[in-house]
């Protein structure tokens, strides 16, 4: 097949980007272990509230694990537990999530933190809180009429700053 | 000069079917119109659906979306394909085309169907329909007969295909049949996964026949058609790029076989990607999911393809009419022609709209968007502009080649005021949804101010911007159905053309592997095999209890 000589270059300048671009992508991923929620864990769904960690909602410091705490969460119709999250700020923090009825998001927004809720799996991400402030967590997945109701709060604190202030 | 072999018109009874489909089209894009103009209003907060009228916010989203991404599109691909092989294969046969028709009505009758279900609030659960929530029992099984009526509207296209085939042997199929019968095959190939959600799981659930259903499963099987879906929007589009638009500027078809390897790519690629849609949900394992996020990225070598063919016949026919240094060829094109410069702004929108798709799509990047209106910005810019601007462009000057009627030049300034008023209204809208979900403001969602969070008040304005983008796009609607109304029954009696592009002279010949479905369809067989099989045997293995049904409406 005939293909004209800019075509070529054109062809040739783009694949290379979007292998170069994907290279990237896969470094992050593989390498420096980037990746989305990928939890394998199932639970039943109908006994969330029997099942640890998830009979005890809320943040936990952990020791001798690779993150400093665990953020367990339970997501149901139109509310989440806990309704406010307070970490330390520059803490590595595990969320643990999972949904008592139907899909639910946990988006804390304008951060990378983005998890679909799905019943019967239990969805995790692990990272670390590098920036003080209060963030709005939001239902991202339609669940029904209170749907946009749903939201809670995250709030990473710089523990020093609070001292200094008393 | 050949004048008996050329065939210059749709046969008028297959003009019938073509233009049935064209109704239902537009009917649908004026009432899923509405319900998109009712949501931005009321999401920017300073509207209420007025209390009388019982209808939910989520209730006009579903209207919205089924009506617009779903039937607007299918009727209007349906009769623009069946047109276009009628045009170029030559008119379909008497059984052929009862078959599209019984396939139109069966579309119709589901679209019915679904429709009375959103409308009664008994099936309240997006386009999407994700489990668990459960909608009505005849609402999917609308969206069945929807489904199994395209499959009888594709049939007659790839009939007619082979029978062309096999009646001209050794030669090269005409390029909008062949284009045609792709966007069919991958139609049929990416609806096969819904039907099975469908009918193996959702079906039987809303019916009571079985308690519970595998929820990731479902989510799994809807994307293995939901990607491949925006593919089958997208094609007819190229068609018209690829094969009409040069012959509207009085240009040739840069390269035949460039655009059968591009169409075939895009077959190939559409489907095995699915799960770049899932990429933020558990149960699938990190390895595969990136393994679609590679295989999504191929489908940007057709478009780079794409991009570069037709910028170089824009340029030739330019240049041949004069333009002179690197950009004069640009001014001497025909601006002034609406079936040129709707599709014209559709493929330049396509650039920033496949860019943030490229950002949809990969892996890590995809979390900071997921599910926020940036999405809902992006395939604004996609379908709702690119693709939907080209059928317009399209719709121009087929529907009065089919009612036998001209667009004439009043008709035709009024095109590029809808065009001009489109564009206007998409990219205020569009941007600012883009900007928002940059800042979090999720999508699929009513107006609410989150507990007065500081976040939420930041997205207000956008919001508000949403609903004059909205509004000016339903102002376009209005012009559109009124444009529709005169070219299909007041403009005056004439023919308009039905420009199919010429190869350009001195072309090679277009090699035959590029037209052998057989090759194609092992290797993309054989793709979705490699992308698909190890996921689902680790959803079903991994599989917890499954999920009774959810109404919270």
């Amino acid at each position: 097949m005939h293909i004209h000589k800019y075509e070529k270059w054109w062809l040739v300048f783009g694949c290379g980007t979007l292998v170069a671009f994907l290279i990237i992508l896969g470094i992050g991923a593989f390498h420096n272990g980037a990746h989305p929620n990928e939890s394998k864990q199932t639970i039943n769904y109908e006994k969330v509230d029997e099942i640890a960690p998830f009979d005890n909602p809320g943040v936990h410091k952990v020791e001798g694990k690779e993150w400093d705490y665990e953020v367990v969460l339970v997501a149901s119709m139109f509310n989440y537990n806990p309704a406010v999250i307070e970490v330390p700020l520059g803490s590595k923090v595990k969320f643990i999530a999972t949904t008592k009825d139907a899909i639910h998001g946990f988006q804390v927004a304008g951060t990378n933190i983005n998890l679909m809720l799905e019943p019967g799996y239990i969805s995790e991400y692990v990272t670390v809180v590098n920036q003080a402030g209060e963030y709005l967590v939001v239902c991202n997945e339609y669940c029904g009429t209170g749907h946009s109701m749903m939201h809670s709060m995250l709030k990473v604190v710089d523990e020093n700053a609070i001292v200094d202030n008393r | 000069m050949q004048p008996t072999a050329v065939i210059k018109k749709v046969a008028p009874k297959d003009a019938k079917l073509a233009m049935a489909n064209m109704y239902v089209a537009f009917i649908a894009l004026l009432l899923g119109g509405l319900a998109g103009l009712l949501q931005v209003l009321v999401r920017s907060g300073e509207f209420t659906i007025p209390g009388g009228i019982k209808i939910g916010y989520y209730q006009v989203l579903t209207v919205h979306g089924v009506l617009l991404g779903l039937i607007l599109t299918t009727f209007f691909i349906m009769g623009f394909q069946i047109a276009a092989v009628s045009r170029t294969a030559g008119p379909l046969t008497d059984k052929q085309r009862l078959m599209g028709w019984i396939g139109f009505w069966l579309m119709t009758i589901g679209t019915a169907a679904a429709a009375t279900m959103v409308l009664l609030n008994k099936a309240t659960v997006l386009y999407t329909f994700y489990a668990p929530l459960k909608a009505h029992w005849i609402f999917y099984l609308g969206l069945t007969l929807v489904v199994v009526g395209s499959w009888l509207l594709c049939a007659p296209q790839i009939m007619k295909f082979v029978e062309w085939r096999k009646a001209n042997k050794g030669e090269t199929s005409p390029l909008l049949t062949f284009m045609a019968v792709v966007n069919s095959v991958l139609w049929i190939t990416a609806t096969l996964g819904v039907a099975v959600e469908v009918l193996v799981q959702l079906l039987p659930w809303s019916l009571g026949l079985i308690e519970r259903v595998d929820v990731l499963l479902s989510r799994t099987l809807f994307w293995y058609f939901g990607h491949a879906l925006v593919y089958f929007w997208l094609l007819p589009a190229y068609m018209a790029w690829y094969a009409i638009v040069p012959k509207i500027i009085g240009a040739k078809i840069f390269s035949d076989s460039l655009a059968r390897l591009s169409f075939m790519l895009f077959l190939i690629f559409s489907v095995p990607v699915g799960i770049h849609h899932q990429l933020t949900e558990p149960g699938i394992d990190g390895f595969w999911k990136f393994t679609q996020v590679v295989l999504t990225f191929f489908v940007i070598i057709p478009s780079l393809m794409t991009a570069f063919s037709l910028f170089a016949t824009f340029e030739l026919r330019g240049r041949e009419l004069g333009g002179k240094g690197v950009l004069g060829w640009f001014k001497k094109l025909p601006w002034g022609d609406s079936r040129f410069l709707l599709p014209f702004i559709g493929m330049v929108t396509f650039i920033p709209g496949g860019a943030g798709g490229i950002v949809n799509a990969s892996y890590q990047m995809n979390q900071l968007i997921h599910n926020t209106i940036w999405v809902t910005g992006h395939f604004h810019l996609t379908v709702a502009t690119t693709v939907v601007l080209t059928f317009f462009g399209v719709a121009f000057w087929l529907i009065p080649h089919l009612t036998g009627r001209v667009l004439t030049p009043v008709l035709n300034k009024l095109g590029i005021y809808i065009g001009v008023l489109w564009t206007t209204g998409m990219l205020i809208m569009s941007g600012s949804m883009h900007i928002a979900g940059l800042l979090g403001a999720p999508r699929r969602s009513d107006f609410s101010t989150y507990g007065g969070s500081e976040q939420a008040y930041d997205w207000i304005s956008y919001q508000i911007a949403q609903a004059v983008g909205g509004t000016i796009l339903f102002l376009a609607i209005i012009l559109i159905t009124y444009m529709i109304i005169q070219l299909a029954f007041f403009a005056p009696k004439g023919e308009e053309e039905f420009p199919v592009a010429e190869l350009a002279p001195g072309a090679e010949k277009t090699p035959a592997i590029l037209e052998n479905f057989k090759v194609w369809g092992v290797i993309l067989v054989a793709l979705i095999l490699f992308a698909y099989s190890m996921p689902l045997i680790d959803i079903i293995s991994n599989s917890p209890l499954g999920s009774k049904g959810y109404s919270p409406w």
